[in-house]
């Protein structure tokens, strides 16, 4: 079996044995996922007509398209989260390896972070973050 | 024969963590209803204990209603994505000592990473729906919830600071002279606050608000799809309360005196995630919802500048 492979050899070999169990724990969560929807198949009763079928609006015929043209904000938010949650992943090797860079990491990451900060005010004050 | 073992293992946790799930909604009803001054679910059972269970076989015999213009495979996988997601990351919370699943190296950002997949099973339900209801749930649930990730993956870092570590069993280790809540007592706020957003809990539970939009992303879902919603909704509940108690309770150390110290690390483990999950209930009880701007401000303009202070008076505090 390949768990029999160790997770030190030669640097091209690298077998990740820790990570089996995740994938064990995706695969079973993946079953418990499908199993009520499957089993459901059997079980449950089909009886769909028109109405039935047709989207929730309150119990009025649905008027115009569902998905109409939507505030332009959740696309500026999405562009912020880009940057910041770049920003995210940067800071967490660097918090890891705290103790051993020491005084010029910490120096070097606030530096990176005071960057972030101008672009972050300076979007702020354009009024990104706001929602009238 | 290893990889049986696992599976085993595995299978029978995963059943456990389902089974506090299904009871989670138990409990929250009877919270509720005691804090409202009735008694919640009584009639199934010795007290509605059995409640849970029945609620379960009747989700399984209700008809599936699929609307006609719906995105069908999408529709249909949407659900699971959000139970895969927030089943996966019981993968690796260290139970008690030297035991988790699987104990890898960076366990704070599998975790993290998993719950921003969850975000999808919100967008692409609210997308597959085709129903008005649902697109601006899905919309609306999207924007807080990558608003709210950057500043709990903020206000974690602290901890990764001090433990010197992204696995989760060290941080409990770093844990054994003191929980973090006491240094970290700004990034915990942060995160608590975060967690609730991310789990689309009152009073942040915008995308779903009941009174405006009928249910958010899962207006048109039935049935045992709309059960599986519930189910990644609570486990994503109890992933982020074992992850609060790792990171900032000190996962399963006890306070170390008298008979407490012969209390064995998982009681004290699930005592922390318990008294989390009451913390859920206990404010949705509580507290008005938020209105969506409040919501956003909130989380950009506060809890993502208080999580940079909090790194920076950590790091300062380590250097001196």
């Amino acid at each position: 079996m390949f768990l029999c492979i160790k997770s030190v050899g030669m640097p091209g070999e690298y077998v990740p044995i820790d990570y089996i169990p995740v994938i064990i724990v995706l695969f079973v969560a993946t079953l418990i996922g499908l199993l009520p929807l499957v089993m459901g198949v059997i079980l449950r009763p089909r009886r769909p007509y028109p109405l039935k079928l047709s989207p929730y609006e309150s119990g009025i015929e649905p008027v115009g398209e569902p998905r109409y043209r939507f505030s332009v904000r959740f696309y500026v938010i999405a562009m912020l989260f880009v940057v910041f949650d770049v920003e995210v992943v940067f800071l967490y090797p660097w918090a890891v390896a705290f103790d051993k860079l020491g005084l010029f990491g910490f120096i070097e990451m606030m530096i990176f972070i005071f960057m972030l900060l101008v672009g972050y005010i300076y979007a702020w004050e354009k009024g990104a973050l706001e929602w009238d | 024969m290893e990889i049986l073992w696992t599976f085993i293992k595995v299978f029978i946790i995963v059943n456990i963590v389902m089974l506090h799930v299904a009871y989670a909604v138990y409990f929250e009803r009877k919270v509720i209803g005691h804090m409202q001054a009735r008694l919640g679910p009584m009639h199934v059972g010795p007290h509605g204990l059995l409640q849970p269970i029945a609620d379960g076989i009747k989700l399984f015999f209700k008809e599936d209603i699929i609307p006609s213009n719906a995105d069908r495979p999408i529709f249909y996988i949407a659900p699971v994505i959000g139970v895969v997601a927030a089943l996966g990351s019981v993968a690796v919370i260290p139970f008690w000592r030297g035991f988790s699943i699987a104990d890898i190296n960076i366990g704070i950002l599998y975790i993290l990473a998993l719950s921003s997949i969850g975000t999808y099973n919100v967008i692409l339900a609210g997308w597959a729906s085709n129903s008005k209801y649902s697109f601006l749930g899905s919309l609306r649930s999207s924007a807080q919830v990558i608003s709210y990730e950057i500043a709990m993956g903020l206000s974690l870092v602290g901890v990764i600071m001090l433990a010197g570590s992204a696995n989760l069993s060290d941080i409990v280790e770093a844990q054994s002279g003191g929980p973090f809540i006491v240094s970290q007592f700004i990034g915990f706020f942060v995160f608590l606050m975060a967690a609730i957003a991310e789990t689309n809990r009152a009073p942040f539970d915008l995308p779903e608000a009941e009174t405006e939009l009928v249910a958010g992303y899962f207006t048109e879902y039935s049935g045992i799809r709309w059960g599986l919603f519930f189910m990644g909704e609570y486990t994503g509940m109890f992933v982020m309360s074992a992850l609060a108690s790792i990171c900032f309770l000190g996962g399963w150390h006890g306070p170390d005196f008298w008979i407490f110290s012969h209390v064995p690390g998982i009681v004290w483990f699930i005592l922390k995630v318990y008294a989390f999950i009451f913390f859920y209930f206990w404010i949705r009880a509580t507290l008005p919802r938020y209105r969506y701007d409040q919501l956003m401000s909130l989380g950009w303009k506060l809890f993502i500048p208080l999580a940079l202070v909090n790194i920076f008076i950590t790091g300062v505090i380590k250097l001196l």
